[in-house]
């Protein structure tokens, strides 16, 4: 029976977004990745790489991030819709604090000590 | 928005437009191709962020500030016993997805053991929270001891009140399924609590290496 009605934004795209969709098996090697990396950045915080910890470390947390995020969550077989709002949030999230940071950069306390030194006397120490 | 002629005998458009394909999705006769229940969690995820990066970069703007002579929480941490709450945490992602798996195959009791063994990852990842507090308490650093302390215990403390409420919620869903007010057809169910149960994961793979790992 046709009849007409507002066409869902679902769309022959959207089943083939579906297409690939992982297996239990997957599940079971995506887990078992994520184990791997949060083992190596344990392994990473007790060995002395100087500044290279820092940016390794972040690089394996954005990974972890976005495994769980596109397989677990689904977010890489599900709508566009669905994506757009996850990341409009993160990325709206990320400017603020971003935003956020600098500002106490330029503005805020010049350092930690002097911070502390209110925290201990109640007047700024110069 | 446009209205657009759709003859509903097309497959994915008829009288079955609600149910869910193997993989538990479906494109329900809305705009969006989505459920409004999981367009609404999706945009509550989305306004999680904010909440979580605001206290995330609390902490990092505090984390060093603390009067000499009182504990900061980078001399308190105990790594070792964390990774494996961590690793708990994320294996309890795993077991969501083969809750929902499980479901979709319409498979309710093997769903229901798998999100019973959530329930119970995510409920061993708070009770290690909790023990960690009061270890963290007994050396020296409250809520109240200098900022680092409380943008801390307020981040961590936020993180384990999201994971107990996940508890909660699969817990109820497990009962639900068991009493058969729960079935296959509804499975999005399922996969909308599953949406906030990785997310809370997500927020806690950034929050380990951010608070724990990351040299000061």
């Amino acid at each position: 029976m046709a009849t007409t009605h507002a066409a869902p934004a679902a769309s022959a795209d959207e089943h083939a977004e579906h297409a690939d969709h992982p297996t239990e098996k997957n599940y079971w090697v995506i887990a078992l990745i994520l184990g791997v990396i949060t083992a190596v950045e344990v392994a990473l915080s007790y060995i002395d790489l100087g500044n290279a910890v820092a940016p390794l470390l972040l690089i394996g947390m954005v990974m972890k991030f976005f495994i769980v995020a596109s397989y677990f969550m689904h977010l890489k077989f599900d709508s566009k819709m669905a994506r757009r709002l996850f990341i409009s949030g993160l990325s709206l999230a990320l400017f603020c604090y971003l935003g956020v940071f600098m500002m106490f950069r330029q503005f805020g306390p010049r350092s930690d000590r002097q911070d502390i030194d209110l925290i201990e006397t109640g007047v700024p120490q110069r | 928005m446009t209205a657009v002629a759709v003859d509903t005998s097309e497959p994915g458009h008829g009288a079955d437009a609600h149910a869910t394909d193997a993989h538990g999705h479906g494109h329900p006769p809305t705009n969006t191709g989505l459920s409004n229940d999981k367009v609404a969690m999706w945009a509550f995820l989305g306004s999680e962020c904010l909440l979580f990066g605001a206290l995330i970069s609390t902490f990092f703007l505090y984390r060093s500030r603390a009067p000499l002579g009182t504990v900061k929480p980078h001399d308190v941490y105990d790594i070792p016993f964390t990774s494996v709450s961590s690793f708990i945490l994320l294996m309890s992602s795993l077991t969501m997805v083969l809750a929902l798996s499980a479901f979709n195959r319409a498979d309710s009791r093997r769903s229901m053991v798998w999100l019973s063994a959530t329930a119970l990852l995510g409920a061993t990842f708070l009770g290690g929270q909790i023990y960690e507090f009061t270890v963290f308490i007994r050396e020296g650093m409250t809520l109240k001891t200098n900022p680092a302390s409380s943008a801390f215990y307020v981040l961590t403390g936020f993180h384990g009140t999201h994971v107990g409420i996940g508890v909660l919620m699969l817990l109820i869903l497990v009962i639900l399924i068991a009493k058969g007010r729960l079935t296959p057809a509804r499975a999005e169910t399922i996969e909308i609590a599953g949406l906030y149960w990785h997310f809370v994961d997500v927020v806690w793979v950034v929050v380990f290496t951010v608070v724990y790992l990351l040299p000061l």
